[in-house]
């Protein structure tokens, strides 16, 4: 039977690490993610897990300890933030790289300089290119199903791939809904007992884990990784298929809302979907056809599926909440503009950076984007492709 | 039982790091750790930081470890250690593994004094049941002797090297050793590997005890010290009657010389053989051998004063 709760997204994330019970967690305390780690710990200090902790004395020494954790044999995980992922960055392509099967919740958080400890996608886009499987959760309850299923994609023997859970930092991490746990029964067996592979721990077979490869086969094993990750989306939707029994709740590689039939459409990461959809809702209602799409299997980036989702619209716009300086555009518009290239007659597209820094995303901005879009869907001319938005002029 | 230690007993083990790597001939580090893995009476896991012994022992397809190892990265290997153990005790108290396993971690002294330092001591502060081993060969070799912090007073390398107005490097070595032993654990040891037997009975002594354990070893490398290939022992030997790299070990916080040599014999016989201390020997640097000779002699006599043994 499922359970009712008031919880924070970081109070549901622990939550989740609790019922699923890992062997090891290797961690270092930044906000806003510390807050799942202090829950977390006082699970241990009070008997209710049998997680073994290593209270470290960096991110970078709690990634390494994770990666050596992983590699003897067992389930592990860690939480972290912002300047703690850029500390890990080293580490996170070793972890991958070793096919290491990790599971990191990373909560949201702007990049120094200057330093900001609220809510927006830096981290995780500066991550999303270092070999690890990415799930991005809209709310609570996301980012407690996605934890859950992040064990079973990572640890997936076709797959073996660290996961990264990401949730918005104190807009969704701090701040209490109303959502449902899963039965702990339910959630063990669905994640299953960890299989080890290669464990260093097995003394009898031992093996060798982060060699020195040079020209020769260097390639082969980068070429091998991106094999995997092409794995990666099937085992996401055979996982969620699974999870559906368990809890009702659908879960695809991305998420459509009201997008079947709509001209004009928003792309949009995490929280801000939410006050998006209704927004939506209220366009819909004055006869104008507009549709959300939320990425949520954000790497490997699903192309084919999303090109199709968006080929038929007149106009989309991207919306980044992190900036790819010099890249002209932001991270989540450049790959939706590629997932869009085989698509001639595609929608025309543009890129507003919002929230960055925490700054609010307000009802009114997506009312905006959404106005700026039924012109572009009539005329099929865009002013400006790539725009700040609610910021100061 | 336990392998009595006599050269004729160690030699019937079977040698865990096999021939076949890539180290240069005449190295120490492999000597350093074919030693220390006979003494082990247990199974071993290693982690490994990035330097020469690394990356000359661990090359796709190959492996000259006969035991579980695990390379992670430069300045890391005692937090990747720390985790391996951490879960070795977690599926040990959950009944998945029933055996003794040790673990040892080999560093190299970039990856010890210097970038992995704070992993180094989390590790040892948070109190994993662990040996970490550095192997001091006195500068960053496997990127082409540059200097770390480990680096003798005044020797030549190749980002201090000596010329026209700087000599070698003009800092003194950071005492590593002592720096463990204020982390207060249960043993911290130095040996060298000319001498085997002190060399072989502390890694037994550390495997023995609970808790972080760490020992740091002169590592000649012909390479950095600008020496001949067949030297690294006789070089390791002078490192230790010169009282450079005196051997001794702090458990639980008593100090105990463990060789003294009969007659203390001059810097200069360590310094001489070696091309890095060349400019030393300049009679405008008389002054910068009496310097150095005046630190090992401060060195060994706080050591005997602090062992009783003055
Ligand atoms: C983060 C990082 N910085 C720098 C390097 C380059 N690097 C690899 S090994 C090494 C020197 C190793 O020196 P040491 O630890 O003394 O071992 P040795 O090679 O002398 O045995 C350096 C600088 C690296 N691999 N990673
Ligand atoms: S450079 Fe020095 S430390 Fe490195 S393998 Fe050669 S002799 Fe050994
Ligand atoms: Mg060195």
């Amino acid at each position: 039977m499922a359970k009712v709760v008031a919880v924070t997204g970081n109070e549901a994330v622990a939550y989740a690490l609790k019922q699923v019970n890992p062997d090891v967690s290797a961690a270092y305390p930044i906000t806003p993610a510390t807050d799942i780690m202090q829950r977390f710990t006082s699970y241990v200090s009070n008997g209710q897990v049998k997680t073994e902790m290593v209270l470290a004395e960096s991110e970078h020494s709690a990634m390494s300890g994770c990666i050596g954790a992983s590699a003897a044999g067992g389930r592990v995980m860690t939480a972290t933030s912002s300047q703690g992922m850029a500390l890990m960055w080293e580490e996170l392509f070793i972890a991958s790289g070793s096919r290491l099967p990790i599971v990191m919740a990373l909560v949201n958080r702007a990049l120094s300089a200057p330093l900001n400890i609220h809510g927006d996608h830096s981290d995780g886009m500066g991550a999303r290119d270092c070999g690890w499987i990415q799930l991005w959760s809209e709310n609570a309850q996301e980012a407690y199903d996605n934890t859950i299923q992040a064990f079973r994609i990572a640890e997936h023997m076709d797959i073996r791939l660290p996961a990264m859970v990401c949730l918005d930092g104190f807009i969704i991490s701090h701040s209490i809904e109303r959502m449902e746990y899963i039965d702990d029964d339910a959630v063990k067996n669905f994640v299953g007992e960890f299989k080890a592979l290669n464990p260093l721990l097995d003394i009898e077979h031992p093996v060798s884990y982060g060699p020195l490869i040079l020209t020769d086969y260097y390639m082969e094993y980068r070429k091998a990784h991106a094999e995997v990750m092409s794995k990666v989306s099937k085992v996401v939707l055979d996982a969620a298929k699974e999870f559906e029994k368990i809890s009702g709740r659908k879960y695809g590689l991305f998420e459509t809302y009201r997008l079947d039939d709509a001209e004009i459409g928003l792309v949009i990461l995490n929280s801000a979907a939410g006050t998006s959809k209704d927004v939506i809702d209220s366009f819909r209602e004055k006869g104008i056809k507009a549709g959300l799409l939320k990425p949520r299997l954000f790497r490997p980036f699903p192309y084919e599926e999303i090109g199709n989702a968006l080929k038929n619209l007149k106009a989309v716009c991207v919306l980044d909440r992190a900036d790819a300086f010099g890249g002209s555009y932001g991270p989540l518009f450049i790959d939706i503009a590629a997932s869009l290239y085989p698509h001639k007659n595609g929608p025309v597209l543009m890129n507003k950076i919002y929230g960055l820094g925490g700054r609010d995303y307000l009802p009114g901005h997506a009312e905006l984007v959404l106005n700026e879009l039924v012109d572009i869907a009539k005329t099929g001319k865009v002013k400006m492709i790539k725009e700040y938005i609610g910021v100061r002029e | 039982m336990a392998t009595p230690l006599t050269l004729k007993e160690l030699s019937k083990k079977e040698v865990l790091l096999t021939s076949g790597h890539r180290m240069c001939s005449g190295c120490g580090a492999p000597i350093i750790v074919k030693m220390v893995l006979l003494a082990s009476e247990y199974p071993i896991v290693a982690a490994n930081a990035t330097g020469c012994l690394e990356v000359s022992t661990c090359i796709s397809d190959y492996t000259a470890w006969k035991i579980p190892w695990i390379h992670n990265a430069f300045e890391n290997a005692a937090a990747t250690l720390s985790g391996v153990e951490t879960m070795y005790r977690s599926l040990k108290k959950q009944g998945k593994i029933d055996k003794d396993i040790k673990f040892i971690a080999f560093g190299g002294d970039g990856g010890t004094y210097d970038i992995g330092f704070q992993s180094l001591s989390g590790a040892m502060e948070r109190g994993h049941d662990m040996l970490y081993i550095c192997y001091d060969n006195g500068a960053y070799m496997n990127t082409g002797i540059q200097r770390s912090s480990a680096t003798p007073y005044g020797a030549d390398t190749t980002t201090c090297p000596a010329g026209s107005v700087i000599q070698g490097k003009p800092q003194p070595r950071k005492n590593l050793t002592k720096i463990m032993a204020a982390h207060d654990i249960p043993y911290v040891a130095q040996a060298s590997p000319s001498n085997w037997s002190d060399l072989v009975k502390k890694v037994k002594k550390a495997l023995e005890i609970k808790g972080p354990k760490f020992m740091n070893i002169l590592s000649p490398c012909n390479r950095g010290w600008r020496s001949r290939t067949d030297d690294a022992i006789m070089l390791s030997r002078l490192g230790v009657e010169t009282c450079y790299w005196p051997l001794y070990e702090i458990e639980n916080g008593v100090t105990k010389v463990t060789f003294k040599p009969k007659e203390k014999k001059p810097l200069v016989d360590f310094l001489k053989p070696q091309g890095r201390f060349k400019h030393l020997f300049a009679p405008e640097n008389e002054n910068m051998l009496k310097n150095f000779q005046e630190m090992v002699d401060k060195e060994w006599g706080s050591l005997l004063k602090a062992s009783g043994t003055e």
